[in-house]
């Protein structure tokens, strides 16, 4: 207890100094400076009381099952919260509200593809994984297969897909707290990595859990106030609004019409492959399917997760379209030297911030610059824990010391935990100022390329064998990265070749890689006639049995 | 266990219940995959339609009711789905198990 009032203590003196430090930075005047002290203030509210909810999921949280489940009492709609936190990012809504801001109608096409690998998972992988899976999604897929190299297989996937989207969560914490508190870089990274790691620490999956749902809550809640307070400008009207942001907007009608976002079909397919079936691959999503007690609840999470997440973007259309119609008309306030051409003060993606002042004042201001950055925070430990998950349970127990006891397991998921803090501060300070733009994408395509295949052929596919299943996620994670290093966003715009020397002319290799892994699998699952794959075929009722019924499926937290 | 393995398994009800709830997850997945690329494809290839206006005097073109249709569409075929899975559905691999169990 007073470890946790110590470290408390530690924070808020880390933030105190943060703020006084950067007095006098972008956010300069003595106005804005109180403004800062807002948001300062909510978030160590938020943090203080996130850790104390901590403490309590500490009591709770004894054996490894704790830790990766949270003991399994979750609810449908509870989890269905969760995962709505750990999917909508800091990035989906500063981001989506500033194309919004930027193009108008492009930012609903691009809104509407994150939604798209929702239905996907309710309706082809919800359930099974329930039935088949006990704590992380190698248990479904290596259920009939030789364990350890799928298992091998399935950490080094989720391994590296944590670390390319914690990459970028990390990065976006420190640019995020330079505009949102007038703090430095690097407290940003210390702060997060410092919180995260003791939610996940301990706290586990109950801790990250509830962070999650209070971060959704808040998110939500945040976004309805602004969204309404922008109809409630326009009499409810939407039509009263649009009318309104063309007659202000700069680019006038064309944006309420389609723009560049889609440049050749290939790419618009590719990266929609990448959304819908990625969602299905990310190891931090697939793990919250474990928390909740059985098929029905599992269900109803991806269904309430669906509505939340739908329901957010369509807020942030709106958020977007009233950030064009109150600030536009207020330079002096939101714009850098109150010019419209040197664009928003802390960038195009502070449209919804700069909103939240506008139709909240600095009070709400605060309020929304802490949610964001809390956004992150969660987004953190939910990847901490899938990647700690990875070690503990697919590489430690079930590879490297079978049989060890749950104590062991435990220690070795809380040690990981700890090592993945750090790594995740390190490669934050290391990616400072490099451009990061291309990793949760790059994410997604490795989570469609690489999990998903070779999760999707395990449990519907009969003839599919270990062999097949990891040459086969192998193949598909290594195009992935190969293909993506090659196109413009890396190869040019990260590499520094010249412009038009990227080979590789697609926006996203998704269709490539994801193609290759299913191939590889199905081809070398046919030509393998080892005694092995045998028994693994003949495996298969009795997995299909348990996938489709739940018959014998494991107790959510194994207690 | 193996008992009632065997039973389910060989029960033809089973096969029939497996084919037809897997049949109906496709469609649906099917369904949702129409809806976002037919959309995507019409942004792709006829961007005009959508710039379209919704009616005479009008400021919003045809593509934002599209949009955000699209989005509420996914939502209720998500929960439809979620529905019949959750009454129907699992009645029926209630009724399975305790047959095989008896």
């Amino acid at each position: 207890m007073t470890k946790f009032t110590k470290i408390l203590a530690g924070l808020l003196a880390l933030a105190v100094a943060g703020g006084a430090i950067a007095a006098g930075a972008d956010l300069g005047n003595t106005q804005k400076q109180a403004t800062n002290w807002t948001a300062i203030v909510m978030f160590a509210i938020f943090v203080g009381g996130t850790l104390y909810i901590t403490k309590w999921a500490a009591s709770k949280t004894k054996s490894a099952a704790d830790f990766y489940t949270g003991g399994g009492g979750i609810t449908g709609f509870q989890n269905g919260l969760a995962i709505a936190g750990d999917y909508m990012s800091a990035a989906s809504f500063l981001g989506i509200s500033g194309l919004v801001f930027a193009n108008g109608f492009d930012g609903l096409i691009f809104s509407i593809g994150w939604l798209v690998g929702w239905p996907v998972i309710t309706f082809l992988m919800a359930e099974r994984l329930r039935n088949l899976g006990k704590f992380t999604f190698a248990d479904v897929a290596s259920y009939r297969f030789a364990q350890t190299p799928v298992r091998v297989f399935a950490a080094s996937a989720s391994l590296v897909i944590v670390a390319f989207y914690m990459i970028a969560q990390m990065v976006g914490a420190g640019q995020l707290i330079k505009v949102l508190f007038g703090m430095e870089y690097l407290y940003a990274e210390i702060l997060v990595g410092s919180v995260m790691m003791m939610y996940v620490l301990f706290g586990g999956m109950t801790a990250t859990t509830w962070v999650q749902i209070i971060k959704a809550c808040m998110l939500l809640g945040g976004a309805t106030f602004m969204a309404v307070s922008v109809l409630l400008q326009f009499g409810f009207s939407p039509e009263a609004l649009f009318t309104k942001a063309v007659e202000v907007h700069s680019k006038k009608d064309a944006i309420m019409s389609p723009g560049a976002l889609i440049k050749d079909p290939i790419s618009a397919i590719s990266v929609g492959m990448a959304l819908m079936f990625g969602t299905a691959g990310l190891p931090h999503i697939l793990m919250r399917f474990f928390t909740v007690p059985n098929a029905k609840e599992a269900r109803k999470s991806v269904a309430w997760a669906t509505t939340w997440i739908g329901y957010f973007y369509i807020l942030t259309f709106i958020i977007g379209f009233g950030a064009i119609t109150n600030l536009v008309q207020n330079p002096a306030d939101f714009y850098v030297g109150g010019e419209l051409a040197k664009g928003l003060k802390g960038g195009g993606n502070m449209a919804a911030v700069h909103l939240s002042k506008a139709v909240g004042g600095d009070l709400f201001l605060g309020f929304i610059s802490a949610v964001a950055f809390a956004t992150i925070l969660a987004v953190v430990a939910g990847l901490t824990l899938s990647g700690a998950s990875a070690v503990s349970h697919d590489l430690y127990a079930s590879v490297f010391n079978k049989g060890c006891t749950s104590e062991q397991e435990l220690r070795v998921s809380k040690i990981t935990t700890v090592c993945l803090g750090v790594l995740a501060v390190v490669l934050g300070i290391a990616f400072e100022k490099e451009n990061v733009a291309y990793m949760v994408m790059l994410a997604f395509v490795i989570a469609c390329s690489s999990n998903f295949p070779v999760l999707f052929m395990s449990v519907l596919w009969r003839n599919c064998t270990t062999r097949g299943a990891v040459v086969g996620g192998f193949v598909g994670l290594a195009s992935a990265v190969i293909l993506t290093v090659g196109s413009a966003s890396v190869w040019e715009a990260v590499m520094g070749n010249p412009k038009g020397s990227a080979w590789f002319p697609y926006n996203s290799a998704a269709i490539f890689s994801m193609t290759a892994a299913f191939v590889t699998i199905w081809l070398v699952s046919i030509l393998d006639n080892s005694e092995q794959a045998k028994k693994e075929r003949a495996l298969y009722p009795s997995q299909q049995l348990r996938s489709e019924t739940g018959l014998g499926a494991s107790g959510a937290s194994g207690h | 266990m193996q008992d009632t393995l065997d039973r389910v398994t060989a029960n033809p009800k089973f096969l029939e219940f497996v084919a037809l709830r897997n049949n109906y997850s496709i469609l649906m997945t099917i369904v949702s995959a129409a809806a976002y690329y037919g959309f995507i494809l019409l942004v792709a290839f006829n961007k005009e339609w959508l710039a379209t206006k919704i009616g005479v005097g009008y400021t919003m073109s045809i593509g934002v009711p599209i949009g955000v249709g699209v989005i509420v569409f996914t939502i209720i075929l998500t929960w439809i789905y979620v529905r019949r899975a959750n009454t129907e559905f699992d009645a029926t691999n209630e009724a399975l198990i305790k047959e095989a169990q008896k």
